[in-house]
């Protein structure tokens, strides 16, 4: 099933000489269980496509479709709550709220969504056991370590029944050890069968996709091909 | 990787026969590295040879037990604290082909790029999901497959840099650009390319 697509997809930015092309006819679609990279340099529209994946910014044209439903059909209440039950996001800079402990903040997209106190924090805590985290439910973000805050991150972006998981380098300032934690629980969500994508300037991140696709000047130019068997790595070779 | 420090390496735990060091061996290095019983053999006959390591008494076979001599753990704390000579790069091929390719008139450079970088990052998604499917216990492996993925990534980083530099150098200066196919001038030593200094 598809989770996500882009059809002819263009952002524009402002008008007349500062017109700004930040992304042009692009095409993506994303199977429910598939991980997808979506690599490029600074200012090739990235970050731009991952907030119109997720219903926080409108394309100047083309069109959004989420789990099969277009997104430019919805009323905003209903673009609201497809926002706060369908999809999760997972920030560079984290974003956890400072004043809620770490169950508060991943329960606060349930609670948001009228779900009562009490069972939006036992599917809290949940995602956060899920995540290795289920000591740490009652500390507040600046008593975690950064690998903890992004787990809290993360389990914020797959708790209840999200469908597509959205990532902005998601590793941020980790180390590559926490990066790679990072990127194991991506791939672990995506096994349940959540669509992921993940936007990255880092070849290492991407590598995690299942397929990567290349963005330069607001452009699809390429994508990776579903990749060979690892035994093709291990053709013996002599040792010396 | 030498066969010969790493055997050093696997008798300074203790005795151990040549059956073992084999498995010790391919066990420590991800088993990304084969090795046959020959070459196991023959190595440890050169250290036994060097006074490196000395074997007890039992004949030649399976039987037959190894250990580490003084003469052997300091030379292999001496080769374990001496760096490898990189000082002296490799003539790279990719760095050649990029090169050249400023120079055939008809050849995009970016579109070259971008085809020995989607090789590369799929080089490296095979290389993640082996990783992936070995799971976090198995150290040896992890720590040679991130070898491989560094030295991958380095390169990817190379022509994304170059990508950058090459664009940069386009928009500069007016006139014959040579990042679209047309020649431009060969790089020489104490001059950059295309940028504006």
């Amino acid at each position: 099933m598809t989770a996500l697509e882009l059809r002819g997809v263009s952002k524009v930015y402002g008008e007349g000489p500062t017109e700004v092309h930040a992304l042009r006819e692009v095409n993506l679609s994303v199977d429910a269980g598939d991980l997808v990279a979506v690599m490029g340099p600074s200012g090739s529209g990235k970050s731009t496509l991952l907030t119109i994946a997720g219903s926080l910014e409108d394309p100047t044209a083309g069109e959004v479709l989420v789990g099969g439903l277009a997104l430019s059909g919805l009323s905003r209440n209903d673009r609201a709550r497809l926002r706060r039950r369908s999809i999760g996001y997972v920030f560079q800079d984290f974003n956890l709220l400072a004043g809620l402990t770490a169950v508060e903040n991943v329960a606060l997209p349930l609670e948001l969504d009228g779900i009562a106190a009490k069972k939006a924090q036992a599917s809290g805590l949940a995602a956060l056991e899920q995540l290795g985290l289920s000591d740490q439910g009652s500390r507040f973000p600046d008593q975690l370590s950064g690998g903890e805050r992004q787990r809290v991150a993360i389990a914020r972006a797959v708790v209840g029944d999200r469908r597509l998981l959205l990532a902005d380098e998601p590793s941020g300032a980790l180390d590559s050890v926490n990066g790679e934690a990072v990127m194991r629980l991506m791939r672990a969500a995506c096994r349940r069968g959540v669509a992921g994508v993940v936007v990255t300037h880092d070849a290492q991140l991407a590598s995690w996709a299942d397929r990567v696709v290349f963005l330069r000047d607001g452009r699809v130019v390429d994508q990776t091909s579903p990749p060979l068997g690892p035994e093709s790595l291990l053709q013996p070779t002599p040792s010396q | 990787m030498t066969v010969r420090h790493a055997l050093l390496a696997l008798l300074s735990e203790g005795p151990k026969y040549g059956l073992q060091l084999r498995q010790e061996f391919e066990a420590r290095t991800g088993e990304v590295w084969p090795l046959n019983v020959g070459q196991v053999y023959t190595t440890l006959q050169r250290l036994e040879r060097d006074g490196l390591i000395e074997s007890d008494d039992a004949e030649d076979g399976p039987q037959r037990g190894f250990r580490i001599t003084p003469e052997g753990e300091e030379e292999l704390s001496e080769w374990l604290r001496t760096p490898p000579d990189l000082s002296s790069p490799p003539r790279d091929e990719l760095v050649i082909k990029v090169l050249v390719a400023l120079r055939v008139p008809g050849v995009d450079v970016h579109d070259l790029i971008q085809v020995h970088r989607r090789y590369l990052v799929q080089l490296m998604q095979q290389w993640t999901h082996l990783k992936q499917d070995a799971g976090e216990g198995d150290l040896g492996f992890a720590l040679v497959v991130d070898a491989e993925l560094f030295r991958i990534d380095s390169v990817v980083r190379w022509l994304d840099a170059a990508e950058g530099r090459l664009k940069r150098a386009s928009t500069d200066i007016p006139g014959p650009a040579s990042t679209n196919g047309s020649p431009g001038p060969l790089p020489r030593r104490g001059r950059r390319v295309g940028v504006r200094r």
